[in-house]
């Protein structure tokens, strides 16, 4: 880290013209310089370890290892241009490790985040003593690492050690139960960092608005509905990209309950789907084409989710 | 854009300031204080009691474990469990800890402050290729940290650092969301009119970042600390991929590769718990610790 020290030059022309014509030209040319310095740090990491590596994925993704002749000669890169992607979209593993998480999404979302806006309406309405109790209490989970929630779950979930299997209706590590089981351990982790987005957000919702509908008559229950959720929801979008994002790369919860259950298969999302592709095929092109499908997907769900908030927000 | 504070507001509704307070009126039994508070008691309980059996659990003796309920109390163990962690693989988890301390400790202190002054940048210079940058960063933002780890693996394992120190610290340090969060900080807590007044005092630019434009961000940026810690304490994909050797692990990631072990190696269960219940300990801590200032940073950032 670099300091420049004031030179005297910037002194006397800081004194000299306090009026419009101050910024001499040097002087914005500096504070560019500035800029450049306190923004390269980042800049570089941001291009070493994103723009770089995504760049060599690519590249990676066009080709493949073939053995040549008989094989004597070790395996050769043969340039296949976009093979890899076709053989990764019709692969039936990954289509089943969408469908996976799709399924995922569609319970997880609505119950994460609609739970997370109830209660932080609750918190809302709530005695202000205990406030700071309950937000905290909820909030903790956000705390766990995800290897350890998935831990604790998993050991709850399992049949000799955990109260869960025997109360359930269904069998958390089972093939047809262990996706709510994911949904759960999930929405367990997520719901507390989401309620305090929502209820800070609440808490800017201007009171004389609120004070104005109730001596219109409306209760507790159309205030939320009709002047609450609608004016906070500019946070609720940040929040389901957010979700969003989390859910398509679903990897930790998964992984871990698979030392607990063969229900979850070595490709059950598309995360673990590029894991395997890698580290257990040792197929580069494959797992590198998988890996960019999955960004750019992400990006693209992203910027619909941001597309829409713009939109609705207008 | 910004967060308009509660206290102002009686003002502008002149002679009513009735008892009613909104958002909790006389009501009706579904909203009543009891049902609210029951219901945020239940998801109380729901978010606290699985941390409950963590920390029970690794109080108890492997045969207890097996035999007692989840939430039954069973003979204090918890000092014995501690002992045979840390001795474990000629104390491995000593190491762990260390690693997770470093690659945290380390990464989010000189990550934020990477992230603020690259923050800073965006909001209060112009310099050539800021609107690039920021346009980087958010794609940043929305690329999944999962689908970067095989690129990045791919690229550190053509450098040939994978399984270093370097090969997790490095890309733990880049954190997007954490300069769109300073941006926002900056545009908020630094007014132009102060930089400016520090600019015709003769300070340059880089001293005015430093002793003015900083402190003003200092709860955002403490916020970032707070929140890049946890989520390099909690990274667990990029270690998984990058590291081979034990002795570089974090905390998560020896945990885990214990606890594949235990379908076969059941004694290795109270190991993972106890190991658990001390990954988890520190960061709560912090929370409960440091709660003013994480929820007024995330009042800043969220608001917007």
């Amino acid at each position: 880290m670099t300091v420049l020290a004031p030179t005297p030059g910037t002194q006397a022309g800081g004194r000299t013209a306090p009026g419009a014509a101050s910024p001499a030209p040097r002087r914005r040319r500096r504070r560019g310089l500035a800029g450049l310095a306190l923004a390269a740090p980042f800049a570089l990491l941001l291009i070493g370890t994103v723009l770089v590596p995504i760049g060599y994925a690519f590249y990676l993704s066009l080709f493949t290892e073939r053995l040549s002749g008989l094989g004597f000669d070790g395996p050769r890169q043969v340039f296949v241009a976009l093979e890899n992607y076709w053989r990764v979209v019709s692969d039936g593993a990954f289509l089943a490790s969408l469908g996976n998480v799709a399924l995922y999404a569609l319970v997880h979302i609505p119950l994460m985040l609609g739970g997370a806006l109830l209660l932080a309406l609750l918190l809302d309405s709530a005695t202000v003593r205990l406030r700071q109790m309950w937000s905290l209490a909820v909030f903790l989970p956000y705390a766990v690492p995800g290897v350890i929630a998935g831990l604790i779950w998993a050991y709850l979930y399992s049949p000799n050690i955990g109260p869960l299997s025997a109360v359930l209706p269904f069998d958390p590590l089972g093939r047809s139960g262990v996706l709510s089981s994911i949904v759960n351990m999930a929405t367990w982790q997520w719901m507390g960092y989401n309620m305090i987005i929502f209820y800070t957000a609440l808490r800017a919702v201007p009171r004389e608005v609120l004070e104005a509908a109730q001596t219109d008559g409306a209760g507790p229950i159309r205030q939320a509905l009709s002047i609450k959720i609608p004016m906070i929801r500019s946070s609720a979008f940040v929040a389901l990209v957010f979700t969003v994002i989390g859910s398509l790369q679903l990897f930790t919860e998964p992984v871990v309950l698979r030392t607990f259950t063969g229900a979850v298969t070595s490709t059950y999302t598309p995360s673990l789907y590029v894991y395997e592709a890698v580290f257990i095929s040792n197929d580069y092109g494959r797992g590198a084409a998988a890996s960019l499908l999955l960004a750019i997907a992400s990006a693209l769900l992203s910027a619909l989710v941001m597309r829409l908030s713009a939109r609705r927000s207008r | 854009m910004s967060v308009t504070t509660p206290t102002e507001a009686p003002r502008a509704v002149p002679g009513r300031r009735g008892p009613a307070r909104p958002g909790r009126g006389p009501g009706s039994r579904w909203t009543s204080t009891g049902t609210v508070h029951a219901l945020l008691l239940l998801a109380a309980l729901y978010s606290v009691l699985p941390l409950v059996w963590l920390f029970n659990s690794s109080t108890k003796s492997m045969a207890d474990f097996s035999t007692t309920g989840a939430f039954e109390l069973a003979d204090w163990n918890l000092w014995t469990n501690l002992g045979d962690l840390f001795a474990e693989e000629d104390g491995v988890f000593l190491a762990w800890v260390r690693n997770s301390l470093l690659y945290a400790g380390l990464g989010a202190l000189l990550g934020a402050l990477i992230c603020t002054a690259c923050g800073y940048a965006i909001a209060k210079l112009d310099f050539p290729g800021r609107r690039a940058l920021f346009a980087a960063t958010l794609t940043g933002v929305l690329v999944p940290t999962t689908a970067l780890a095989l690129p990045l693996y791919l690229l550190a394992s053509q450098l040939r650092i994978v399984d270093t120190f370097w090969a997790v610290f490095i890309p733990l340090l880049t954190n997007p969301f954490g300069v769109y969060l300073a941006r926002a900080f900056a545009e908020s807590a630094v007014p132009d009119e102060v930089l400016e007044a520090a600019r015709m005092d003769g300070a340059g630019e880089l001293r005015t970042f430093l002793t003015v434009g900083l402190p003003m961000m200092r709860s955002g940026a403490v916020t970032i600390v707070l929140f890049q810690f946890v989520g390099i304490w909690n990274n667990f994909f990029l270690p998984l991929v990058m590291l081979t050797d034990p002795r570089l692990f974090p905390m998560t990631l020896g945990i885990y590769q214990w606890s594949s072990r235990v379908s076969q190696f059941p004694q290795y269960n109270p190991l993972v718990i106890t190991g658990s219940l001390l990954a988890v300990v520190p960061l709560v801590l912090a929370f409960v610790l440091l709660q003013r200032q994480w929820r007024t940073g995330l009042a800043a950032g969220s608001v917007r």
